[in-house]
Protein backbone atom coordinates (compact mmCIF):
# COMPACT_ATOMS: atom_id res chain seq x y z
CA UNK A 1 0.00 0.00 0.00
CA UNK A 2 2.87 2.32 0.71
CA UNK A 3 4.11 4.39 -2.16
CA UNK A 4 7.73 4.88 -3.11
CA UNK A 5 7.41 8.41 -1.86
CA UNK A 6 6.17 7.48 1.60
CA UNK A 7 8.83 4.79 1.84
CA UNK A 8 11.70 7.18 1.42
CA UNK A 9 9.98 9.62 3.76
CA UNK A 10 9.70 6.82 6.30
CA UNK A 11 13.40 6.11 6.01
CA UNK A 12 14.25 9.75 6.64
CA UNK A 13 11.98 9.84 9.67
CA UNK A 14 13.65 6.80 11.13
CA UNK A 15 17.18 8.01 10.46
CA UNK A 16 17.80 10.23 13.53
CA UNK A 17 16.79 7.55 16.03
CA UNK A 18 18.71 4.81 14.25
CA UNK A 19 21.79 6.98 13.77
CA UNK A 20 21.88 8.14 17.40
CA UNK A 21 21.49 4.64 18.79
CA UNK A 22 24.12 3.33 16.40
CA UNK A 23 26.62 5.93 17.58
CA UNK A 24 25.60 5.40 21.20
CA UNK A 25 26.24 1.69 20.84
CA UNK A 26 29.32 1.58 18.61
CA UNK A 27 31.50 4.37 19.98
CA UNK A 28 31.59 3.38 23.67
CA UNK A 29 31.60 -0.30 22.82
CA UNK A 30 34.60 -0.06 20.53
CA UNK A 31 36.37 2.11 23.13
CA UNK A 32 35.75 -0.55 25.77
CA UNK A 33 37.09 -3.22 23.43
CA UNK A 34 40.12 -1.06 22.66
CA UNK A 35 40.91 -0.39 26.33
CA UNK A 36 40.38 -4.04 27.22
CA UNK A 37 43.46 -5.12 25.26
CA UNK A 38 45.70 -2.36 26.57
CA UNK A 39 47.41 -1.65 29.84
CA UNK A 40 45.75 1.65 30.67
CA UNK A 41 46.18 3.30 34.07
CA UNK A 42 45.16 6.97 33.76
CA UNK A 43 46.72 7.98 37.08
CA UNK A 44 49.80 5.77 36.90
CA UNK A 45 51.49 6.23 33.54
CA UNK A 46 48.51 6.34 31.21
CA UNK A 47 48.32 4.07 28.20
CA UNK A 48 51.20 1.58 28.32
CA UNK A 49 50.46 -0.24 25.13
CA UNK A 50 48.96 -3.42 23.80
CA UNK A 51 48.88 -6.38 26.15
CA UNK A 52 46.79 -8.89 24.22
CA UNK A 53 44.34 -10.84 26.28
CA UNK A 54 46.22 -10.36 29.54
CA UNK A 55 43.47 -8.18 31.07
CA UNK A 56 40.90 -10.86 30.34
CA UNK A 57 42.88 -13.60 32.06
CA UNK A 58 43.85 -11.32 34.93
CA UNK A 59 40.24 -10.31 35.51
CA UNK A 60 39.01 -13.88 35.85
CA UNK A 61 42.00 -15.09 37.86
CA UNK A 62 41.89 -12.24 40.39
CA UNK A 63 40.77 -13.36 43.84
CA UNK A 64 37.77 -11.04 43.66
CA UNK A 65 36.29 -12.53 40.48
CA UNK A 66 34.62 -15.77 41.59
CA UNK A 67 33.21 -14.33 44.83
CA UNK A 68 31.75 -11.49 42.75
CA UNK A 69 30.16 -13.94 40.32
CA UNK A 70 28.78 -15.96 43.20
CA UNK A 71 27.36 -12.83 44.89
CA UNK A 72 25.82 -11.73 41.61
CA UNK A 73 24.16 -15.11 41.13
CA UNK A 74 22.87 -15.21 44.71
CA UNK A 75 21.44 -11.70 44.52
CA UNK A 76 19.87 -12.14 41.07
CA UNK A 77 18.58 -15.63 41.93
CA UNK A 78 17.31 -14.61 45.36
CA UNK A 79 15.42 -11.58 44.11
CA UNK A 80 13.97 -13.56 41.20
CA UNK A 81 12.79 -16.33 43.49
CA UNK A 82 11.18 -13.94 45.97
CA UNK A 83 9.56 -11.71 43.37
CA UNK A 84 8.20 -14.59 41.25
CA UNK A 85 6.85 -16.75 44.10
CA UNK A 86 5.33 -13.90 46.08
CA UNK A 87 4.40 -12.11 42.87
CA UNK A 88 2.24 -15.06 41.75
CA UNK A 89 0.60 -15.39 45.18
CA UNK A 90 -0.03 -11.68 45.43
CA UNK A 91 -1.36 -11.42 41.89
CA UNK A 92 -3.79 -14.26 42.57
CA UNK A 93 -4.94 -12.59 45.75
CA UNK A 94 -5.39 -9.20 44.09
CA UNK A 95 -7.40 -10.83 41.32
CA UNK A 96 -10.03 -11.94 43.85
CA UNK A 97 -13.09 -9.80 44.47
CA UNK A 98 -12.56 -7.48 47.44
CA UNK A 99 -13.30 -4.02 48.77
CA UNK A 100 -10.84 -1.29 47.93
CA UNK A 101 -8.98 -3.27 45.27
CA UNK A 102 -7.74 -0.13 43.52
CA UNK A 103 -6.22 1.26 46.70
CA UNK A 104 -4.48 -2.01 47.57
CA UNK A 105 -3.01 -2.12 44.08
CA UNK A 106 -1.63 1.37 44.56
CA UNK A 107 -0.10 0.40 47.90
CA UNK A 108 1.54 -2.68 46.41
CA UNK A 109 2.95 -0.97 43.32
CA UNK A 110 4.31 2.10 45.15
CA UNK A 111 7.83 0.80 45.99
CA UNK A 112 8.65 0.49 42.31
CA UNK A 113 8.45 4.26 41.96
CA UNK A 114 10.84 4.99 44.81
CA UNK A 115 14.26 5.96 43.53
CA UNK A 116 16.93 3.33 44.32
CA UNK A 117 19.07 5.61 46.49
CA UNK A 118 16.07 6.48 48.66
CA UNK A 119 14.89 2.92 49.17
CA UNK A 120 18.40 1.71 49.95
CA UNK A 121 19.04 4.47 52.50
CA UNK A 122 15.63 4.19 54.14
CA UNK A 123 16.09 0.46 54.62
CA UNK A 124 19.69 0.83 55.72
CA UNK A 125 18.97 3.42 58.39
CA UNK A 126 15.39 3.33 59.53
CA UNK A 127 14.99 -0.45 59.43
CA UNK A 128 18.38 -2.15 59.48
CA UNK A 129 20.36 0.18 61.73
CA UNK A 130 21.58 -2.05 64.57
CA UNK A 131 20.96 0.62 67.24
CA UNK A 132 18.01 2.75 66.16
CA UNK A 133 16.44 0.79 63.34
CA UNK A 134 12.91 -0.59 63.63
CA UNK A 135 14.19 -4.16 63.31
CA UNK A 136 16.54 -3.56 66.24
CA UNK A 137 13.62 -2.28 68.33
CA UNK A 138 11.60 -5.32 67.32
CA UNK A 139 14.41 -7.76 68.14
CA UNK A 140 14.98 -6.15 71.54
CA UNK A 141 11.24 -6.27 72.24
CA UNK A 142 11.45 -10.04 71.94
CA UNK A 143 14.59 -10.09 74.04
CA UNK A 144 16.96 -10.93 71.18
CA UNK A 145 20.20 -9.23 70.22
CA UNK A 146 19.68 -6.95 67.22
CA UNK A 147 21.27 -8.18 64.01
CA UNK A 148 23.89 -5.99 62.35
CA UNK A 149 22.11 -6.49 59.04
CA UNK A 150 24.41 -4.90 56.53
CA UNK A 151 27.58 -6.56 57.77
CA UNK A 152 26.46 -9.86 59.30
CA UNK A 153 23.68 -10.65 56.82
CA UNK A 154 24.82 -8.29 54.08
CA UNK A 155 23.86 -10.23 50.95
CA UNK A 156 20.51 -11.17 52.44
CA UNK A 157 19.87 -7.51 53.29
CA UNK A 158 20.63 -6.40 49.74
CA UNK A 159 18.30 -9.12 48.44
CA UNK A 160 15.56 -7.82 50.73
CA UNK A 161 15.98 -4.21 49.64
CA UNK A 162 16.07 -5.06 45.94
CA UNK A 163 13.16 -7.52 46.26
CA UNK A 164 11.08 -4.81 47.86
CA UNK A 165 11.63 -2.73 44.73
CA UNK A 166 10.99 -5.50 42.20
CA UNK A 167 8.18 -7.51 43.79
CA UNK A 168 5.69 -4.78 42.74
CA UNK A 169 6.88 -5.00 39.15
CA UNK A 170 6.48 -8.79 39.04
CA UNK A 171 3.10 -8.58 40.76
CA UNK A 172 1.80 -5.98 38.34
CA UNK A 173 2.85 -7.92 35.23
CA UNK A 174 1.53 -11.22 36.59
CA UNK A 175 -1.72 -9.57 37.66
CA UNK A 176 -2.18 -8.22 34.15
CA UNK A 177 -1.61 -11.71 32.77
CA UNK A 178 -3.91 -13.38 35.31
CA UNK A 179 -6.74 -11.01 34.47
CA UNK A 180 -6.75 -12.28 30.89
CA UNK A 181 -7.42 -15.82 32.19
CA UNK A 182 -10.83 -17.07 31.21
CA UNK A 183 -12.76 -17.62 34.46
CA UNK A 184 -15.15 -20.02 32.74
CA UNK A 185 -12.27 -22.39 32.22
CA UNK A 186 -11.62 -22.38 35.96
CA UNK A 187 -15.30 -22.88 36.72
CA UNK A 188 -15.51 -25.82 34.35
CA UNK A 189 -12.51 -27.42 36.05
CA UNK A 190 -14.08 -26.80 39.42
CA UNK A 191 -17.30 -28.50 38.35
CA UNK A 192 -15.30 -31.44 37.06
CA UNK A 193 -14.00 -31.82 40.59
CA UNK A 194 -10.50 -30.35 40.27
CA UNK A 195 -9.27 -29.11 43.67
CA UNK A 196 -7.75 -25.61 44.03
CA UNK A 197 -4.20 -26.95 43.87
CA UNK A 198 -4.90 -28.83 40.65
CA UNK A 199 -6.65 -25.80 39.17
CA UNK A 200 -3.58 -23.72 39.98
CA UNK A 201 -1.09 -26.25 38.63
CA UNK A 202 -2.92 -27.15 35.42
CA UNK A 203 -4.72 -23.95 34.45
CA UNK A 204 -3.37 -20.82 36.15
CA UNK A 205 0.34 -21.68 36.07
CA UNK A 206 0.47 -22.71 32.39
CA UNK A 207 -1.48 -19.58 31.52
CA UNK A 208 1.11 -17.48 33.37
CA UNK A 209 4.18 -19.22 31.97
CA UNK A 210 4.82 -16.62 29.28
CA UNK A 211 4.44 -13.70 31.66
CA UNK A 212 6.71 -15.44 34.17
CA UNK A 213 9.38 -15.94 31.53
CA UNK A 214 9.19 -12.29 30.57
CA UNK A 215 9.42 -11.15 34.18
CA UNK A 216 12.46 -13.38 34.72
CA UNK A 217 14.26 -12.10 31.64
CA UNK A 218 13.54 -8.40 32.14
CA UNK A 219 14.35 -8.50 35.84
CA UNK A 220 17.56 -10.42 35.21
CA UNK A 221 18.79 -7.70 32.89
CA UNK A 222 18.01 -4.99 35.45
CA UNK A 223 19.24 -7.03 38.41
CA UNK A 224 22.60 -7.78 36.81
CA UNK A 225 23.08 -4.01 36.73
CA UNK A 226 22.06 -3.28 40.35
CA UNK A 227 24.35 -0.50 41.50
CA UNK A 228 22.91 2.29 43.65
CA UNK A 229 21.58 -0.11 46.29
CA UNK A 230 25.11 -1.39 46.93
CA UNK A 231 26.78 1.98 46.43
CA UNK A 232 24.91 3.66 49.31
CA UNK A 233 24.66 0.70 51.72
CA UNK A 234 27.82 -1.38 51.91
CA UNK A 235 29.94 0.15 49.15
CA UNK A 236 30.75 -3.38 48.03
CA UNK A 237 32.09 -4.48 51.43
CA UNK A 238 31.01 -7.55 53.44
CA UNK A 239 30.76 -9.80 50.41
CA UNK A 240 28.26 -7.68 48.49
CA UNK A 241 30.57 -6.95 45.57
CA UNK A 242 28.73 -8.01 42.43
CA UNK A 243 30.24 -8.22 38.96
CA UNK A 244 28.87 -4.77 38.12
CA UNK A 245 30.30 -3.30 41.31
CA UNK A 246 33.67 -5.01 40.80
CA UNK A 247 33.97 -3.47 37.35
CA UNK A 248 32.95 -0.08 38.70
CA UNK A 249 35.67 -0.31 41.36
CA UNK A 250 38.32 -1.36 38.86
CA UNK A 251 37.45 1.44 36.47
CA UNK A 252 36.67 4.45 38.64
CA UNK A 253 38.04 3.67 42.11
CA UNK A 254 41.37 2.02 41.31
CA UNK A 255 41.50 3.56 37.82
CA UNK A 256 42.68 0.38 36.15
CA UNK A 257 40.81 0.97 32.94
CA UNK A 258 42.30 -1.92 30.95
CA UNK A 259 41.34 -4.48 33.56
CA UNK A 260 37.93 -2.93 34.17
CA UNK A 261 37.17 -2.82 30.47
CA UNK A 262 37.95 -6.52 30.14
CA UNK A 263 35.45 -7.04 32.96
CA UNK A 264 33.01 -4.83 31.09
CA UNK A 265 33.30 -7.07 28.04
CA UNK A 266 32.43 -10.07 30.22
CA UNK A 267 29.40 -8.22 31.62
CA UNK A 268 28.24 -7.34 28.11
CA UNK A 269 28.52 -10.97 27.01
CA UNK A 270 26.63 -12.14 30.09
CA UNK A 271 23.81 -9.63 29.56
CA UNK A 272 23.59 -10.57 25.90
CA UNK A 273 23.06 -14.24 26.69
CA UNK A 274 19.97 -13.25 28.68
CA UNK A 275 18.94 -10.68 26.10
CA UNK A 276 18.89 -13.21 23.24
CA UNK A 277 16.16 -15.21 24.97
CA UNK A 278 14.15 -12.10 25.77
CA UNK A 279 14.40 -10.82 22.22
CA UNK A 280 13.21 -14.13 20.84
CA UNK A 281 10.00 -13.92 22.87
CA UNK A 282 9.44 -10.25 22.09
CA UNK A 283 10.19 -10.90 18.41
CA UNK A 284 7.64 -13.71 18.22
CA UNK A 285 5.09 -11.36 19.67
CA UNK A 286 5.76 -8.84 16.90
CA UNK A 287 4.61 -11.26 14.22
CA UNK A 288 1.17 -11.66 15.64
CA UNK B 1 -19.26 -13.13 34.14
CA UNK B 2 -17.51 -12.93 37.47
CA UNK B 3 -18.11 -15.73 39.87
CA UNK B 4 -20.48 -15.15 42.74
CA UNK B 5 -18.56 -15.01 45.98
CA UNK B 6 -19.82 -15.16 49.51
CA UNK B 7 -19.48 -12.02 51.60
CA UNK B 8 -17.43 -13.98 54.07
CA UNK B 9 -14.91 -14.95 51.43
CA UNK B 10 -14.78 -11.40 50.17
CA UNK B 11 -14.13 -10.09 53.67
CA UNK B 12 -11.29 -12.57 54.08
CA UNK B 13 -9.73 -11.53 50.76
CA UNK B 14 -10.07 -7.90 51.67
CA UNK B 15 -8.44 -8.30 55.09
CA UNK B 16 -5.54 -10.35 53.77
CA UNK B 17 -4.91 -8.06 50.80
CA UNK B 18 -5.01 -4.92 52.94
CA UNK B 19 -2.58 -6.37 55.48
CA UNK B 20 -0.10 -7.34 52.78
CA UNK B 21 -0.60 -4.08 50.91
CA UNK B 22 0.05 -2.03 54.03
CA UNK B 23 3.11 -4.13 54.90
CA UNK B 24 4.60 -3.51 51.47
CA UNK B 25 3.75 0.18 51.65
CA UNK B 26 4.93 0.52 55.24
CA UNK B 27 8.54 1.68 54.56
CA UNK B 28 7.18 4.58 52.51
CA UNK B 29 4.53 5.43 55.10
CA UNK B 30 7.11 5.24 57.87
CA UNK B 31 9.46 7.55 55.96
CA UNK B 32 6.70 10.11 55.46
CA UNK B 33 5.67 9.95 59.14
CA UNK B 34 9.25 10.19 60.37
CA UNK B 35 9.83 13.28 58.29
CA UNK B 36 7.39 15.14 60.56
CA UNK B 37 9.05 14.06 63.82
CA UNK B 38 11.88 15.57 65.81
CA UNK B 39 15.15 13.67 65.65
CA UNK B 40 14.61 12.33 69.17
CA UNK B 41 11.14 11.02 68.33
CA UNK B 42 12.45 9.52 65.10
CA UNK B 43 14.59 7.01 66.99
CA UNK B 44 12.32 6.60 70.02
CA UNK B 45 11.87 3.08 71.39
CA UNK B 46 9.07 2.04 71.41
CA UNK B 47 8.46 3.84 68.10
CA UNK B 48 5.72 6.45 67.97
CA UNK B 49 3.28 6.27 65.10
CA UNK B 50 0.86 9.17 65.03
CA UNK B 51 0.93 10.76 68.46
CA UNK B 52 3.95 12.99 68.32
CA UNK B 53 4.42 16.71 67.88
CA UNK B 54 4.11 17.14 64.14
CA UNK B 55 6.74 19.55 62.88
CA UNK B 56 7.87 20.91 59.52
CA UNK B 57 11.27 21.79 60.90
CA UNK B 58 13.12 19.00 59.03
CA UNK B 59 11.93 20.26 55.69
CA UNK B 60 13.24 23.73 56.48
CA UNK B 61 16.56 22.36 57.67
CA UNK B 62 17.06 20.18 54.61
CA UNK B 63 16.30 23.04 52.26
CA UNK B 64 18.55 25.43 54.18
CA UNK B 65 21.49 23.10 54.60
CA UNK B 66 21.64 21.52 51.18
CA UNK B 67 19.79 23.82 48.87
CA UNK B 68 17.28 21.14 48.01
CA UNK B 69 15.69 23.26 45.30
CA UNK B 70 18.81 23.11 43.16
CA UNK B 71 18.80 19.30 43.15
CA UNK B 72 15.10 19.24 42.46
CA UNK B 73 15.57 21.62 39.56
CA UNK B 74 18.37 19.43 38.16
CA UNK B 75 16.12 16.38 38.39
CA UNK B 76 13.33 18.19 36.59
CA UNK B 77 15.65 19.41 33.82
CA UNK B 78 17.39 16.07 33.35
CA UNK B 79 14.29 13.87 33.51
CA UNK B 80 12.06 16.29 31.62
CA UNK B 81 14.65 17.28 29.03
CA UNK B 82 15.70 13.73 28.22
CA UNK B 83 12.10 12.57 27.94
CA UNK B 84 10.94 15.38 25.67
CA UNK B 85 14.02 15.14 23.48
CA UNK B 86 13.60 11.38 23.28
CA UNK B 87 9.95 11.61 22.27
CA UNK B 88 10.73 14.24 19.62
CA UNK B 89 13.25 11.88 18.04
CA UNK B 90 11.18 8.74 18.54
CA UNK B 91 7.80 9.91 17.21
CA UNK B 92 8.84 10.06 13.55
CA UNK B 93 10.72 6.77 13.84
CA UNK B 94 7.84 4.95 15.52
CA UNK B 95 5.37 6.51 13.07
CA UNK B 96 7.24 5.24 10.05
CA UNK B 97 7.71 1.78 11.54
CA UNK B 98 4.06 1.45 12.45
CA UNK B 99 2.54 2.78 9.22
CA UNK B 100 5.14 2.12 6.55
CA UNK B 101 6.62 -1.16 7.73
CA UNK B 102 9.27 -2.75 5.61
CA UNK B 103 10.93 -6.12 5.77
CA UNK B 104 13.56 -4.77 8.09
CA UNK B 105 11.26 -3.01 10.55
CA UNK B 106 11.20 -5.93 12.94
CA UNK B 107 14.97 -6.30 12.88
CA UNK B 108 15.45 -2.59 13.52
CA UNK B 109 13.04 -2.68 16.47
CA UNK B 110 14.78 -5.67 17.98
CA UNK B 111 18.19 -4.15 17.41
CA UNK B 112 17.08 -0.95 19.18
CA UNK B 113 15.92 -3.07 22.09
CA UNK B 114 19.28 -4.81 22.20
CA UNK B 115 21.07 -1.49 22.76
CA UNK B 116 18.96 -1.13 25.89
CA UNK B 117 20.36 -4.42 27.16
CA UNK B 118 23.92 -3.14 27.04
CA UNK B 119 25.07 -3.08 30.69
CA UNK B 120 25.92 0.49 31.62
CA UNK B 121 28.98 -0.53 33.58
CA UNK B 122 30.47 -2.05 30.42
CA UNK B 123 30.72 1.38 28.84
CA UNK B 124 31.23 3.41 32.02
CA UNK B 125 34.79 4.46 31.33
CA UNK B 126 34.36 5.42 27.67
CA UNK B 127 31.42 7.65 28.55
CA UNK B 128 33.26 9.07 31.55
CA UNK B 129 36.31 9.80 29.40
CA UNK B 130 34.26 11.36 26.60
CA UNK B 131 32.56 13.61 29.15
CA UNK B 132 35.92 14.75 30.54
CA UNK B 133 37.36 15.42 27.11
CA UNK B 134 34.31 17.31 25.95
CA UNK B 135 34.34 19.21 29.24
CA UNK B 136 30.83 18.08 30.16
CA UNK B 137 31.42 16.05 33.29
CA UNK B 138 28.91 17.22 35.90
CA UNK B 139 26.89 18.92 33.18
CA UNK B 140 23.11 18.80 32.92
CA UNK B 141 23.02 18.81 29.14
CA UNK B 142 25.30 15.77 28.97
CA UNK B 143 22.98 13.87 31.30
CA UNK B 144 19.95 14.93 29.28
CA UNK B 145 21.55 13.43 26.18
CA UNK B 146 22.77 10.26 27.91
CA UNK B 147 19.46 9.50 29.63
CA UNK B 148 17.66 10.25 26.38
CA UNK B 149 19.81 7.66 24.60
CA UNK B 150 19.30 5.12 27.39
CA UNK B 151 15.52 5.44 27.23
CA UNK B 152 15.18 5.98 23.48
CA UNK B 153 14.63 2.27 22.75
CA UNK B 154 11.80 2.09 25.29
CA UNK B 155 10.28 5.30 23.95
CA UNK B 156 10.35 4.05 20.36
CA UNK B 157 8.87 0.72 21.42
CA UNK B 158 6.08 2.20 23.48
CA UNK B 159 5.11 4.65 20.76
CA UNK B 160 5.31 1.88 18.17
CA UNK B 161 2.89 -0.36 20.09
CA UNK B 162 0.49 2.56 20.55
CA UNK B 163 0.70 3.71 16.93
CA UNK B 164 0.13 0.20 15.67
CA UNK B 165 -3.27 0.23 17.31
CA UNK B 166 -4.36 3.18 15.17
CA UNK B 167 -6.22 1.70 12.21
CA UNK B 168 -4.32 2.22 8.96
CA UNK B 169 -7.59 2.63 6.99
CA UNK B 170 -8.09 6.03 8.55
CA UNK B 171 -4.85 7.18 7.00
CA UNK B 172 -5.81 5.81 3.62
CA UNK B 173 -9.15 7.58 3.80
CA UNK B 174 -7.39 10.83 4.63
CA UNK B 175 -4.99 10.27 1.76
CA UNK B 176 -7.86 9.77 -0.66
CA UNK B 177 -9.40 12.99 0.55
CA UNK B 178 -6.22 14.64 -0.63
CA UNK B 179 -4.29 14.94 2.60
CA UNK B 180 -0.53 15.12 2.16
CA UNK B 181 1.99 13.66 4.54
CA UNK B 182 2.01 16.84 6.60
CA UNK B 183 -1.77 17.07 6.96
CA UNK B 184 -1.91 13.37 7.65
CA UNK B 185 0.42 13.68 10.62
CA UNK B 186 -0.93 16.98 11.89
CA UNK B 187 -4.69 16.49 11.65
CA UNK B 188 -5.30 12.74 11.59
CA UNK B 189 -2.51 11.02 13.41
CA UNK B 190 -1.60 13.46 16.17
CA UNK B 191 -5.04 13.67 17.81
CA UNK B 192 -5.28 9.88 17.83
CA UNK B 193 -1.73 9.41 19.06
CA UNK B 194 -1.82 11.92 21.90
CA UNK B 195 -2.91 9.48 24.64
CA UNK B 196 -0.09 7.10 23.70
CA UNK B 197 2.44 9.90 23.58
CA UNK B 198 1.30 11.17 26.97
CA UNK B 199 1.67 7.72 28.51
CA UNK B 200 5.13 7.39 27.01
CA UNK B 201 6.17 10.78 28.36
CA UNK B 202 4.90 9.87 31.80
CA UNK B 203 6.60 6.50 32.14
CA UNK B 204 9.90 7.70 30.74
CA UNK B 205 9.91 10.75 32.96
CA UNK B 206 9.64 8.37 35.91
CA UNK B 207 12.40 6.10 34.63
CA UNK B 208 14.72 9.04 34.03
CA UNK B 209 13.89 10.60 37.41
CA UNK B 210 14.92 7.42 39.20
CA UNK B 211 17.96 6.59 37.07
CA UNK B 212 20.84 6.12 39.48
CA UNK B 213 23.89 4.85 37.63
CA UNK B 214 24.85 7.66 35.30
CA UNK B 215 23.50 10.37 37.56
CA UNK B 216 25.68 9.10 40.42
CA UNK B 217 28.81 8.55 38.37
CA UNK B 218 28.76 11.59 36.10
CA UNK B 219 27.77 14.35 38.50
CA UNK B 220 29.33 15.93 41.56
CA UNK B 221 27.98 19.38 42.36
CA UNK B 222 26.49 21.44 39.55
CA UNK B 223 24.38 18.87 37.75
CA UNK B 224 23.61 16.53 40.66
CA UNK B 225 19.94 15.54 40.70
CA UNK B 226 17.94 14.14 43.63
CA UNK B 227 19.39 10.62 43.30
CA UNK B 228 22.84 12.01 44.07
CA UNK B 229 21.47 14.37 46.72
CA UNK B 230 20.00 11.43 48.63
CA UNK B 231 23.18 9.40 48.18
CA UNK B 232 25.04 12.16 50.04
CA UNK B 233 23.10 11.06 53.14
CA UNK B 234 24.86 7.70 53.12
CA UNK B 235 27.58 9.09 55.37
CA UNK B 236 25.56 10.57 58.23
CA UNK B 237 26.61 13.04 60.91
CA UNK B 238 24.82 12.79 64.23
CA UNK B 239 21.07 12.31 64.45
CA UNK B 240 19.63 12.44 60.99
CA UNK B 241 16.71 10.01 60.55
CA UNK B 242 14.08 12.73 60.46
CA UNK B 243 16.09 14.83 58.02
CA UNK B 244 16.82 11.82 55.84
CA UNK B 245 13.09 11.12 55.84
CA UNK B 246 12.21 14.67 54.90
CA UNK B 247 14.72 14.67 52.06
CA UNK B 248 13.50 11.25 50.89
CA UNK B 249 9.85 12.27 51.03
CA UNK B 250 10.56 15.32 48.90
CA UNK B 251 12.51 13.21 46.40
CA UNK B 252 9.85 10.54 45.93
CA UNK B 253 6.56 12.38 46.44
CA UNK B 254 6.19 13.86 42.94
CA UNK B 255 7.06 10.57 41.26
CA UNK B 256 4.79 8.47 43.50
CA UNK B 257 1.86 10.59 42.43
CA UNK B 258 2.80 10.39 38.75
CA UNK B 259 3.49 6.69 39.13
CA UNK B 260 0.02 5.91 40.32
CA UNK B 261 -1.33 7.28 37.06
CA UNK B 262 1.02 5.19 34.98
CA UNK B 263 0.43 1.63 36.24
CA UNK B 264 -1.04 0.37 32.99
CA UNK B 265 1.62 2.01 30.83
CA UNK B 266 4.27 0.50 33.05
CA UNK B 267 3.27 -3.01 32.01
CA UNK B 268 3.26 -2.15 28.34
CA UNK B 269 6.39 -0.03 28.46
CA UNK B 270 8.61 -2.38 30.38
CA UNK B 271 7.57 -5.62 28.71
CA UNK B 272 7.90 -4.10 25.23
CA UNK B 273 4.34 -4.96 24.38
CA UNK B 274 4.78 -8.63 25.23
CA UNK B 275 2.26 -8.43 28.09
CA UNK B 276 -0.76 -6.22 27.73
Amino acid sequence: MATQHSRSAARIMMAPAVFLLLVWMLVPLSMTLWFSVRSYLPLRGGDQGFVGLENFTRFVTSSAFWPAILTTLIIVGGVLLISIVFGILLAMLLDQPMWGQGVVRILVIAPFFVMPTVSALVWKNMFMDPVNGLFAHLWRFFGADPIVWLSDASVFSIIMIVSWQWLPFATLILLTAIQSLDSEQLEAAEMDGANPLARFAFITLPHLSRAITIVILIQTIFLLAVFAEIFVTTGGAFGTRTLTYLIYQRVLESQNVGLGSAGGVYAIILANIVAIFLMRIVGKNLDR
Amino acid sequence: MARAVTTQRKALNTTLAWIIGLLIFFPILWTILTSFKTEAEAIANPPVFLFFDWTLENYAVVQERSNYMRFLWNSVIIAGGSTILGVLIAVPAAWSMAFVPSRRTKDILLWMLSTKMLPAVGVLYPIYLLCIQLGVLDNRLALVVILMLINLPIIVWMLYTYFREIPGEILEAARMDGAGLKEEILYVLTPMAIPGIASTLLLNFILAWNEAFWTLNLTSVDAAPLTAFIASYSSPEGLFFAKLSAASTMAIAPILILGWFSQKQLVRGLTFGAVK
